[in-house]
């Protein structure tokens, strides 16, 4: 029998109960009319796409959003069904951890009760992963966010409850109205719940949201005044606090830094995520939904009305795919991909990886950046890795900006 | 040839502050002659390049021959010769007025008299034109022709009591002006016979026919085959084609005579053989004396340009060379720069004049540049008797070998309504200016005469001035000479790292004031890097003041969305991107604009 090949599965749900004031994800409130149209596009596009990458076994599926659980459960579960029999996803689940499949559906608190959960959980969702951003109320106020952390707590003993053995909690820093006292605080309650894996993200002001209009100007003059501090975000150099703190608590509360961004109790690191900063292949389904699959990115339209004559036209051409945007990586593209995501990773890149990947010794294509970086020491090496110091984290965006050829 | 009847052509040109309307008039009048349809009739006719249509100002004098029909029932040839409007271009002013037998003023009936309408009127008048007045814009809600008429009289002693009140804009009272171009301005003297005298006042390059010289003929004559010597550059030709001027073409003829205005061709490869206000003679039968007024023009105004792209340098240099075809006072040389590579330094009339070339060079040669901050040209006295002129400041000799240095000044005139003279008078003291007088026009007007170093000038002075009188100041300058001053060159070190692109020479007193404004400009300029980054001042190896760019803490892409990895490699390019258009010195990269920071650094911000 033909050996199969591992791939990731991205499930897009363009849905949520209310836009946050900084999100600019593809993603917005919608009737049930409409959810339930889109659930059956998604698993037509499922099956379609089974048939365009046939030998394909999914190893890890992530439903991210807008909020996933804003569909009903038996919604969720029949996409999730259609996955599992299309991309032969394992039944079983009583396979030791390393084998289980990783399936992560992402909710915010309060759009799931513990009915709901239960049923996920049996339906074979084995990873929670739940927006909590802040343990503030006031700051969750600030971003718009429609949940308490009193709607948190509940939402996290129900996944407990339910049978959750693997939750992630997401935090966000550099809020506004945010101290660093505050945000310390937000870190040490989280951690002492426990969860599994803790993902801690600084804001970003993203252009076309209510908060690029509210603070990208006020962000621009800080400084100059000073004052209002109440409304605007934190400096640079509290920013860079709340940073290190992130990796301190965390690190102390036996949580371990395995990407710039994500922390995991050990053997617990997000393999979905992983999938992305290692290149392995992954479908996108749904709205606005991204792929890397042999070395070729391609991604649904962001447009509903497009997203369904993609669909149309995939039917039409007999199964063929239908992707105006699919890029042929070349191997400078595929080289770069390799430093900017793969340095992402703690652990950083293999030299001989590199070397056995792209058949040359990476010492030729980066040998000048990496020294430059090295004796700057934003970049460090440990027997066959390079990595990313912790100087160097602080500034990735600079140093990974390098590797581009 | 028809119209060889001397008084029949009347040679004039329309004087004006800028705004008032020259060009428009202009327009209407050649509208009414009839030469063109009103179909064909561009906007503003006369100033036919793009640049010179966008800014609404007359760069290169065009010129253009126009027949009237008037009242008496004679037919008039009429020579309208234009006149460059700024003061960086006031000799090329002059010799078109030399051309001239008799000028139109044209006064804003609501702005009235204004510095610049002062000096081309002072102007005309030397050159024993006879000068009379029109009120312009009489149709604005503003308009005061009863107080402008008065204010011609009082002013400038012209009578202007029948002056017509006209609107070029809308066509009002354009008639009169013709019949008093017929009445007022006299018609051409000298004599056809006598030998060959014609003023050069402007040419332009032709890639067919080479230099077009437009001349203005004093005596004698010209036609095919006339060989022909120019006085002051002595350079020699044979005549191939003469003519005159039709609305934005060339129409040849037989042969040009004492008293008309036309252009000759002679196969000339070069501008610099034909410089405006030289004279034409013959050959083969000289006038004795040339024209009067002959001057080189010379640069007033240095500066660095290089290519962003140093790959562009060779088209660079085949942009300046093409430029400098049509236009003699264009001066370039190479020269190198540790931060910018290889570039030239050019020398330009004024800082108009720098613009417009700077602008051409990126508009129609598509060139990407880094202007460096223009400076003026220092006499530099060695202690061994030698004399240098220092265009670039990095060329400046050490101290210990500079016996004395002067500066070049300006006597300025800046007319002003009394209740600015107060705040225009302190920007005059602080840009070192020397008090000369304030003459009262009429109780709420004065002009004020200063002598000012012309670098003081050069940069925002300008700007500075229209700031604060809220734009009712206007302003004339005139190279006095040059003075000895107490000057000093100011280096920039940035990373310890001294950056020869923004040296600059600036007076001893003023040194540590520039000094801190131009640490403080570039701190702003320079992005932040993972290092920190001394920004300092010096004078002769002392800094002088010192700024800071703090290095960068931190940078980080946020979460990767659902494997949207195009969209954060966008991002990472957009960094890269950034970097590329910086140059590089040491460690450092410095935006190009950065070059320029010396500009913006008005003393009151």
């Amino acid at each position: 029998m033909k050996k199969e090949k591992p791939v990731g599965l991205y499930v897009h749900v363009p849905f949520c109960v209310k836009k946050c004031a900084y999100c600019d994800f593809l993603s917005a409130p919608a009737s049930d009319a409409i959810k339930e149209r889109y659930v059956n596009l998604l698993c037509e596009e499922i099956e379609k796409k089974a048939e365009r990458y046939p030998g394909y076994r999914g190893r890890t599926v992530f439903f991210g959003g807008g909020t996933p659980t804003v569909l009903k459960a038996e919604q969720l579960e029949r996409i999730l069904y259609k996955l599992k029999e299309c991309f032969s996803i394992p039944e079983k689940e009583d396979l030791p951890a390393p084998q289980e499949p990783e399936i992560t559906l992402e909710c915010n608190p309060g759009t799931a009760d513990g009915a709901d959960l239960k049923k996920l959980r049996e339906a074979g969702f084995n990873r929670l992963s739940i927006g909590l951003q802040s343990m503030r109320n006031e700051e969750l106020k600030k971003l718009g966010r429609i949940h308490t952390r009193e709607d948190f707590l509940e939402t996290f003993y129900l996944a407990g409850e339910a049978g959750f053995r693997n939750i992630n909690v997401d935090l966000m820093s550099a809020l506004p109205g945010q101290s660093v006292e505050s945000y310390a605080g937000t870190l040490r309650e989280a951690a002492a719940l426990r969860p599994e894996h803790i993902s801690a993200y600084s804001l970003i002001i993203e252009e076309g949201t209510p908060f690029y209009e509210r603070y990208a100007k006020a962000d621009a003059e800080r400084g100059k005044n000073g004052s209002d501090t109440e409304h605007l975000l934190p400096t640079e150099e509290e920013e860079r606090q709340m940073y290190e703190l992130t990796e301190e608590i965390l690190g102390q509360s036996g949580y371990h830094r395995y990407e710039i961004s994500n922390y995991a109790l050990p053997g617990y690191e997000c393999r979905h995520n992983i999938t992305y900063w290692k290149r392995g292949d992954y479908l996108g389904l749904g709205l606005g939904a991204a792929s890397l699959m042999d070395n070729c990115r391609f991604s649904n339209s962001g447009d509903m009305e497009e997203y369904c004559a993609q669909l149309q036209g995939c039917k039409k051409e007999g199964g063929k795919d239908f992707h105006p945007d699919l890029q042929r990586l070349s191997i400078q593209e595929q080289m770069e991909e390799f430093m900017f995501l793969g340095l992402r990773l703690t652990r950083g890149i293999s030299r001989r990886e590199f070397q056995k990947y792209f058949n040359v010794p990476i010492g030729h294509v980066y040998g000048e950046v990496l020294k430059k970086m090295e004796e700057r020491k934003f970049l460090a090496e440990s027997e066959d890795r390079i990595f990313l110091t912790k100087r160097g984290i602080d500034v990735s965006n600079i140093i990974l900006a390098e590797f581009l050829l | 040839m028809e119209h060889t009847d001397l008084s029949r052509i009347r040679n004039f040109c329309i004087i004006a502050h800028i705004d008032h309307g020259k060009s428009t008039l202009a327009d209407r009048i050649i509208e009414k002659t009839g030469l063109l349809t009103s179909r064909e009739m561009q906007d503003q006719v006369l100033d036919n390049m793009d640049l010179e249509r966008e800014r609404g100002i007359t760069i290169k004098a065009q010129t253009v021959r126009l027949v009237y029909q008037a009242k008496d029932g004679n037919e008039y040839i009429f020579n309208l010769i234009d006149t460059p409007g700024h003061v960086d271009f006031n000799y090329e002013v002059s010799r078109a007025l030399a051309a001239c037998d008799g000028a139109i003023l044209v006064v804003d009936a609501a702005q009235g008299i204004e510095a610049q309408t002062l000096a081309n009127v002072y102007l005309a008048l030397d050159h024993d034109l006879d000068v009379f007045p029109v009120i312009n814009k009489i149709d604005l809600p503003s308009a005061d022709p009863e107080h402008v008429i008065e204010e011609i009289e009082d002013v400038i002693g012209l009578e202007a009591q029948d002056a017509p009140l006209i609107s070029a804009k809308n066509g009002i009272g354009i008639e009169e002006v013709l019949e008093q171009v017929v009445a007022r301005v006299p018609a051409p003297g000298g004599s056809a016979d006598a030998p060959l005298k014609a003023l050069i006042f402007d040419s332009v390059y032709d890639s067919y026919k080479g230099v077009i010289v437009f001349c203005r003929l004093r005596e004698g004559r010209v036609k095919k085959g006339t060989r022909i010597k120019m006085m002051a550059t002595g350079a020699t030709a044979e005549v191939v084609e003469v003519g005159y001027f039709g609305a934005g073409q060339f129409i040849p003829c037989e042969e040009l005579q004492a008293g008309m205005v036309g252009y000759l061709t002679a196969s000339i490869k070069n501008v610099k053989d034909t410089r405006v206000g030289d004279t034409v003679t013959d050959l083969d039968n000289p006038c004795e004396e040339p024209l009067p007024g002959y001057k080189k023009v010379n640069p007033m105004v240095y500066c660095g340009i290089y290519p962003a792209d140093t790959n562009k340098y060779p088209d660079l240099r085949d942009a300046l060379e093409k430029l400098q075809l049509n236009d003699a006072s264009l001066f370039y040389e190479p020269e190198t720069s540790l931060a910018l590579g290889f570039g030239f330094r050019c020398g330009f009339l004024g800082l108009l004049h720098l613009d417009i070339i700077q602008e051409r060079l990126e508009r129609e040669y598509n060139l990407d540049l880094v202007t460096t901050a223009p400076g003026v040209i220092y006499k530099v006295y060695k202690t061994g008797g030698e004399m240098i002129e220092l265009t670039n400041p990095s060329n400046l000799p050490d101290p210990s070998e500079i016996d004395y240095m002067e500066e070049p000044v300006v006597s300025a005139e800046i007319m002003v309504t009394t209740e600015f003279i107060g705040p225009i008078m302190q920007l005059c003291q602080e840009r070192r200016g020397r008090y000369i007088s304030t003459e009262y026009i009429e109780t709420t007007r004065a002009l004020l005469k200063y002598e000012l170093p012309l670098n003081e000038i050069i940069y925002d002075f300008f700007d500075a001035l229209k700031s604060r009188s809220r734009g009712y100041a206007s302003f004339d300058y005139d190279l006095k000479g040059y003075e000895t001053s107490k000057l000093v060159k100011l280096d920039i070190l940035i990373n310890k790292e001294e950056v020869d692109a923004l040296s600059f020479i600036v007076h001893a007193d003023s040194a540590y004031e520039r000094g801190r404004k131009m640490c403080e400009k570039l701190k702003e300029e320079i992005p932040r890097h993972l290092f920190e980054i001394p920004i300092q001042a010096a004078v002769g190896g002392k800094v002088i003041a010192r700024e800071t760019v703090k290095a960068m803490r931190k940078d980080v892409l946020a979460k990767c969305y659902g494997g949207d990895i195009t969209r954060k490699k966008k991002l990472l390019e957009k960094q890269k991107e950034g970097k590329k258009r910086m140059r590089q010195v040491g460690n450092v990269e410095i935006p190009q604009s950065a070059f320029m920071s010396v500009l913006k650094l008005d003393t009151r911000d």
